[in-house]
């Protein structure tokens, strides 16, 4: 029978193919490494097994009747077309089945929705296309920053080598103790994103004037890798997460570290800068910050141009209040709290120098921090 | 006036003017499967740059606009005009009616179409592009962020709605009024039956959607906050607003399709349909609760537990109704005497592939193991189990079953089949893997992936490649047949075929029970 000897053909193409990649891929959900995640997990492996057990029932059934009740072997047909007590069967077995399932998948549900007695709050803010991470201080300042994709350019254009952690891979990573239930509230500050790490179990959109709730409480150090899950506008598959599980000691030494750079910052930013200084700076800055909008060389993309612009080569105030502020209802976004007041000083310095503009002016942080309060 | 055997209109006229369900069914038909062809080469852009990790093709922008057009072209373009060109030719063969009973409704509901999608594709020559929102345009991406082309596609979604709703309003008129004597409601065909019920869901949500559009009109033109929280209003009703539309919509799409396989599995089986009775019930039951299940969408929007119990246990109650249905058309293949033609290779392509679809849609269901799957490949593997493998499978089965009724001659039946194989194995090589990279951790909607996800998504490309370039078998296949296919020897066709149509000369003429038919005592189909 060609029909059969087909079926065999693509049957073996179709298994070969996933077996072949099964070797190197991983093919399944991560149980991860919270409790909430293999109980994910488990609810996950639950259904499929009864779905698999269900379809190799149904599917075998089928493929009985296509090999022995065929016309070609003379098979003649039974005209029955009903009967009561089978259909009352299967309506009533599988919402039985369907209890059993809705049972554990109910009691998952409520502990991901016990978000109460966090030991620690961090207020998580999806931006067009970065995520900004707050940890909630109660008896004093609060540390923040955000965290950017950290592949270059060059690898996702495919002139370099693509690294181990391609797209995966950010700035500064989010930091967070093991064993202590972290709270993370969500939110957006422009659209809807996403904010997803598959391993600590939290999935959990980000929505502007909204705070979502979610938690974890990760059990073993290491390094989890997530990404944005809504789609976000262009840069969408661009805003990776990285979270830092660490020991609750060295959790306790990097906040102190962070509360002492934010210190530095702060002393730094009275301190004036040659123009050689703030165009290296600035040129940095302007690659992670500015470059996927305005373009390598600043002839525009998204944004608009930034070479020969009007903004970067007439007036200064101006051009810092486009900087700081933004520009509404575009995709030019207030970069005020973003950068410090020494990177915004070295990259209006860059922008108002580089790409031709060669307008001489330099701009020092002292400027910035006076032009923000006006 | 005067005459009332006349046949078709010449030259352009025929097609512009005419009020007969057979050439404007034709003319849904050919529309639907250009569009196929059009949403196809988007996806084919999408598969050629995810063929490897790194931007290769296009920029992570434009890669937007082509999953949203994409997702819109098929399931406004393709699969539910095709489903209506279905509906026209058929049900007033089906039962016994002269014609649709709105005919110059008719005509218009499908000439407002090409304008509509002619609108929505100018947007890819504007500035700022076509629309990058994805099919389900998430305000505020679709309103404050979007390219100043959305208004062309708002309007364009009105233009599709009102066709829709025309459509509808049409195949209930005609249903409802036009049956002939005898034919009642319990004896109409499985295919009537399930368009019957298509038809008020689409009444009923379309203009839901037309609300939502139109609010976002408000919020882009009109200095209205709907969809913003800096003026009072929730980006997340948008979302319980398009889903109130979105969740129907799916089995306004699928029901049609469960009709068509209710039809070619009892002919190639040479047995009645299983449990006829009980079909109509489950297709009303699947229609019900497709009211009550939308935020099954949006389990991770932040929604209070007692909402997310509400939508989780309603969604997994969907599995019961439809189980039947797989149940039904299996035991009707049971103990029958079968023969595999192509309509029934692609029947039980859809059967077999359908079931996977409706698995993983269980599986999708339990909402703390969506915090896991939700926008990720594994979604994106789910819906085109449904819609390519349920909705199009179904389709393509419904055009090899009818279309020597329709033309008089007989396909080739060797190029169906391996238009089958080829199509059953490229889908499968396509869609499978992506389950696994969405497990994995792939996000959907992304231009360009992480490496552990690079040999899944080469396969996936190569299968869709496979897969698009069956569609031109199919093609070569239809017009071979219309213009030099073999004639058909037995007016009957197909020898377990039953039903009304069938009763008719082959091929169809151009008016049809012009009398109405009698009607057998016994129903055909219970």
């Amino acid at each position: 029978m060609s029909i059969k000897k087909s079926l065999v053909t693509a049957g073996a193409a179709l298994s070969a193919l996933p077996i072949m990649a099964l070797a190197q891929n991983q093919v399944n959900m991560s149980p991860g490494v919270t409790r909430v995640g293999a109980e994910i997990y488990d609810l996950h492996m639950l259904i499929m097994i009864i779905c698999i057990v269900i379809g190799v029932g149904v599917f075998g059934v089928m493929l009985y009747s296509i090999v022995y009740h065929r016309k070609s072997k003379g098979f003649v047909a039974s005209q029955f077309h009903e009967s009561t007590k089978v259909e009352i069967a299967w309506t009533v077995v599988p919402f039985l089945i369907l209890i059993g399932m809705a049972v554990p998948a109910t009691s998952t549900l409520l502990e991901v929705y016990d978000n109460d007695d966090a030991e620690l709050d961090i207020l998580v803010t999806g931006h067009q296309w970065k995520w900004r991470y707050e940890y909630l201080n109660a008896e004093g300042e609060n540390v923040s920053f955000f965290s950017n994709l950290a592949t270059p350019q060059e690898e996702i254009y495919n002139s370099e080598a693509k690294g181990e952690h391609y797209l995966l891979e950010v700035d500064e990573p989010l930091v967070i103790p093991v064993d202590t239930k972290v709270r993370f509230l969500i939110t957006a500050n422009d659209v809807i994103h996403s904010w997803w790490v598959p391993e600590i179990a939290v999935k959990r959109d980000a929505i502007p004037g909204f705070i979502n709730e979610a938690w974890s409480k990760v059990d073993q150090e290491g390094i989890y890798r997530g990404q944005c899950t809504e789609l976000c506008g262009s840069y969408h598959g661009f805003m990776p997460i990285v979270v830092h599980a660490v020991s609750q000691d060295e959790f306790q030494g990097w906040m102190s570290a962070k509360r002492a750079d934010k210190d530095a910052q702060i002393a730094a930013s009275s301190v004036d800068l040659s123009l050689d200084a703030l165009m290296t700076e600035g040129e940095a800055v302007y690659k992670t910050q500015c470059l996927a909008c305005h373009g390598g060389q600043g002839e525009g993309g998204v944004g608009k141009a930034i070479s020969g612009s009007s903004i970067a080569m007439g007036d200064l105030g101006v051009h810092l209040d486009v900087g700081i502020k933004g520009v509404a209802g575009t995709a030019m976004q207030a970069f005020g709290e973003q950068l410090t007041d020494v990177e915004m000083a070295a990259v209006i310095t860059y922008q108002r120098n580089a790409f031709g503009n060669n307008t001489g002016d330099v701009v020092q942080p002292s400027d910035v921090a006076q032009h923000k309060q006006g | 006036m005067g005459d009332h055997h006349h046949g078709p209109a010449k030259g352009l006229s025929r097609w512009l003017f005419t009020t007969n369900h057979k050439d404007i069914g034709t003319m849904y038909l050919w529309f639907s499967f250009a569009m196929f062809i059009l949403g196809g080469t988007f996806a084919m852009i999408i598969r050629a740059e995810l063929f490897q990790p790194g931007m290769q093709l296009v920029e992570p922008g434009f890669f937007n606009q082509m999953t949203t057009l994409h997702g819109l072209v098929m399931v406004f373009g393709a699969i539910m005009p095709s489903f209506v060109g279905l509906a026209n030719w058929l049900i007033p063969m089906m039962i016994g009616a002269p014609d649709m009973a709105l005919p110059r409704m008719n005509n218009w509901s499908f000439w407002i179409l090409p304008p509509g999608f002619l609108m929505l594709a100018s947007t890819l020559f504007m500035e700022g592009g076509a629309p990058a929102f994805g099919w389900t345009f998430y305000a505020p991406l679709s309103t404050t962020y979007a390219a100043p082309s959305v208004t062309f596609f708002i309007f364009a979604i009105h233009v599709l709605g009102i066709s829709s709703i025309m459509g509808s309003i049409n195949i209930i008129a005609t249903i409802m009024n036009m049956r002939a004597p005898g034919m009642t409601y319990m004896k109409m065909p499985l295919f009537v039956w399930t368009w019957f019920i298509t038809a008020f869901l689409l009444v009923a949500v379309m203009p839901v959607l037309a609300g939502a559009v139109t609010m976002m009109l408000m919020d882009i033109h009109f200095g209205t906050s709907f969809f913003s929280a800096a003026g009072g209003g929730d980006p997340v009703l948008f979302q319980h607003i398009f889903w109130f539309f979105g969740h129907p919509e799916v089995y306004i799409i699928i029901l049609p399709a469960f009709g068509v396989v209710s039809q070619v599995i009892p002919a190639f089986s040479r047995k009645p349909l299983f449990g006829y009775a009980s079909m109509v019930y489950a297709t009303a039951a699947i229609a019900i609760l497709s009211f009550v299940v939308w935020a099954h969408h949006m389990y991770t929007v932040g929604m209070p537990v007692a909402g997310e119990l509400f939508f989780m246990y309603a969604t997994m109650l969907i599995a019961v109704p439809t189980g039947v249905k797989v149940f039904n058309w299996v035991s009707t293949m049971w103990r029958g005497s079968l023969s595999f033609e192509t309509p029934m290779l692609f029947s039980i392509g859809f059967l077999v592939l359908f079931t996977i679809g409706g698995f993983t849609g269980l599986m999708l269901s339990i909402a703390p193991a969506d915090f896991q799957y939700h926008d990720t490949y594994f979604v994106v593997a789910h819906f085109h189990y449904v819609m390519v493998a349920g909705a199009v499978f179904s389709m393509t089965s419904a055009v090899y079953f009818w279309l020597p009724k329709w033309t008089g001659r007989m396909y080739n039946e060797t190029m169906g089949k391996v238009h089958f194989w080829i199509s059953f194995v490229g889908f499968n090589v396509t869609f499978f893997p992506q389950h696994f990279v969405g497990l994995a951790g792939m996000p959907r909607r992304v231009p360009d992936y992480a490496l552990q996800f690079a040999d899944f998504n080469m396969m996936s490309s190569i299968g869709a490649f496979v897969y698009g370039a069956s569609q031109i078998m199919f093609l070569y296949n239809v017009i071979a047949t219309i213009v030099s296919g073999e004639k058909v020897s037995d007016e009957q066709v197909w020898d377990g075929a039953e039903g009304l149509e069938w009763t008719l000369p082959t091929p169809a003429p151009y008016h049809t029970f012009e009398v109405p038919p009698k009607i057998e005592a016994t129903p055909a189909h219970g």
